[in-house]
């Protein structure tokens, strides 16, 4: 479906975002992407999607390659970015092309889907975050894409609308059988929506470990295994406290971060 | 708006000037002010009444309407023409900008005697005065709600892989109406400036003239009368394209718009 082969993403100013990955994603596959902030994830996600072509290595899509903008894959940002002078009907259809009658019914399909039935006519300024970006979802989704991009889309939402919107997630992907590649730094909800995490660290971000999830779905959020992963990720990610005590040692803390070392003794600190 | 809430708007807005022709027209009567300095309110009335029994005063509206019109459609029309393209083309921007930014610093009645040796006192010397006063506000905000369209709208048409015909008529259009609306009051408010200018300089007609005629004839009413005409004319041109831009700008979130 979906081939990374040595992919490396540079900055024009030289930077790089991340470096050498590589996967494969199958059809009908949940990747989550999880990272610390900076370790290139969502850059990953707009040179998959087209939106930056400089980069290096390949990327196949159906074993072409990618290039620029590809018509089969849809994305969905971390704000819902709709047009505020249309109305939520014409936003879902905003990308849909030939009759608009046809285009009208598909939108409102969607938006049923989506549970937004009765609101076609209301501009966005009238919609909450999270009716903001269910919109946002059923206008990605009317393409029918094969393969869904998402980009943290459920960050700027508070945690009911979260939980709300994940397992709304989960039914459209049912029903529309796309590949979907999300990022997040969500640890459980990677773990909830996921098939398959990639974990990233780093600057420039490489891959340190593919986790595989295997719970039944529909799972539960309060699932031991899935707690158990959680905890694997978290040291993978080196954000667990050390065993001894809640507070590292000062040592410790030296090691990992050289450059502080070096600063704090040329002030005559250390 | 609701009716009673424009009602009551109204109502509100008309209490400071009421007070104000009362303590005005008191005062003249008490012979605080001169009247061939400051005649009262009543006699400003008077004496347009008396243009509009003679029916002067619709020639003297007519001529400066038809000249800010046309000033303005001519204005904004070039605006539109050099907004979009520096907007659109950054090769433009840099070509075009910087030479139209030095016009812009050009106080615009200094164009006056160069547009009078060209063209003679005429409409068309006129109208172009207006038209260049018109232009830059439009432009310059036409031009900087371009620019603005936010990056993040242009990559979901992207996304969607829009030509950038597509892109500029589904995104950045729209995106930049408000900008571009705001640019056409402003255009009006410096129509409305050049148009006294123009008129001042050489015309046989229009308000600007009625000015001129006051002073001469040393009738401050027919003065005052002139200036009434052009508080009014200018507040209702302004209210007509304020309610387009309520029409056409009615998705937008912020505070006006709020229902």
């Amino acid at each position: 479906m979906l081939t990374l082969k040595t992919v490396t993403r540079t900055f024009p100013n030289g930077k790089m975002a991340f470096r050498d990955l590589s996967f494969e994603a199958q059809p009908h596959e949940v990747i989550g992407i999880l990272g610390t902030s900076g370790c290139g994830k969502s850059s990953l996600l707009r040179v998959i999607a087209g939106l930056d072509s400089e980069y290096q290595g390949s990327i196949l899509i159906d074993q072409a390659p990618l290039q620029g903008i590809h018509e089969r894959v849809g994305v969905i940002f971390q704000e819902p970015r709709l047009m505020p002078w249309l109305n939520v009907i014409d936003n879902v259809s905003f990308g849909l092309r030939g009759d608009s009658d046809t285009n009208r019914k598909k939108a409102l399909e969607f938006l049923q889907l989506v549970g937004l039935e009765g609101f076609e006519r209301h501009y966005p300024k009238e919609l909450s975050g999270g009716m903001a970006q269910r919109v946002a979802i059923a206008r990605s989704l009317v393409t029918s894409p094969d393969i869904l991009l998402l980009d943290e889309p459920f960050s700027a939402l508070d945690a009911f609308t979260k939980m709300q919107l994940q397992d709304l997630l989960l039914q459209v992907w049912k029903k529309c059988q796309s590949t979907m590649l999300l990022v997040t730094h969500d640890i459980d909800e990677a773990l909830y929506l996921s098939d398959r995490l990639l974990i990233l660290r780093g600057q420039p971000g490489e891959l340190v470990e593919v986790i595989e999830v295997t719970e039944s779905r529909p799972r539960s959020r309060g699932s031991e295994r899935l707690a158990r992963q959680k905890q694997e990720i978290l040291q993978l990610l080196h954000l667990t406290a050390e065993k001894t005590g809640e507070v590292q040692d000062d040592t410790n803390i030296w090691e990992r971060h050289p450059a502080a070392r070096r600063e704090l003794s040329f002030k005559g600190l250390s | 708006m609701t009716h009673s809430a424009r009602f009551t708007g109204i109502i509100l807005g008309g209490i400071l000037p009421l007070v104000l022709l009362v303590i005005w027209q008191v005062l003249c009567s008490q012979g605080v002010f001169q009247p061939y300095l400051l005649p009262s309110p009543l006699a400003v009335l008077d004496s347009i009444v008396e243009l509009a029994k003679d029916g002067s005063l619709w020639a003297h509206i007519g001529i400066t309407m038809y000249r800010i019109l046309l000033g303005f459609l001519l204005g904004v029309g070039l605006a539109i023409l050099f907004g979009s393209v520096v907007g659109f083309y950054p090769l433009a921007q840099r070509l075009l900008d910087p030479t139209l930014q030095a016009f812009r610093s050009i106080p615009s009645l200094a164009w006056v005697p160069l547009f009078l040796l060209w063209m003679g006192i005429t409409e068309t010397s006129k109208i172009t005065l207006i038209a260049v006063g018109v232009f830059f506000p439009t432009y310059l905000n036409l031009v900087s709600g371009i620019q603005g369209v936010d990056r993040k709208l242009i990559e979901v048409g992207k996304v969607y892989r829009f030509s950038n015909r597509q892109l500029i008529h589904r995104i950045i259009l729209p995106a930049s109406l408000p900008s571009f609306l705001v640019g056409l009051r402003g255009g009006l408010g410096v129509g409305w400036m050049f148009v006294v200018a123009a008129e001042l300089l050489g015309a046989s007609q229009g308000l600007g003239y009625l000015l001129v005629f006051g002073q001469n004839t040393t009738a401050p009413e027919i003065i005052l009368a002139s200036i009434v005409l052009f508080a009014i004319l200018g507040k209702f041109t302004d209210a007509l394209l304020a309610k387009v831009e309520w029409r056409a700008l009615h998705w937008q979130d912020s505070l006006v718009h709020k229902r």
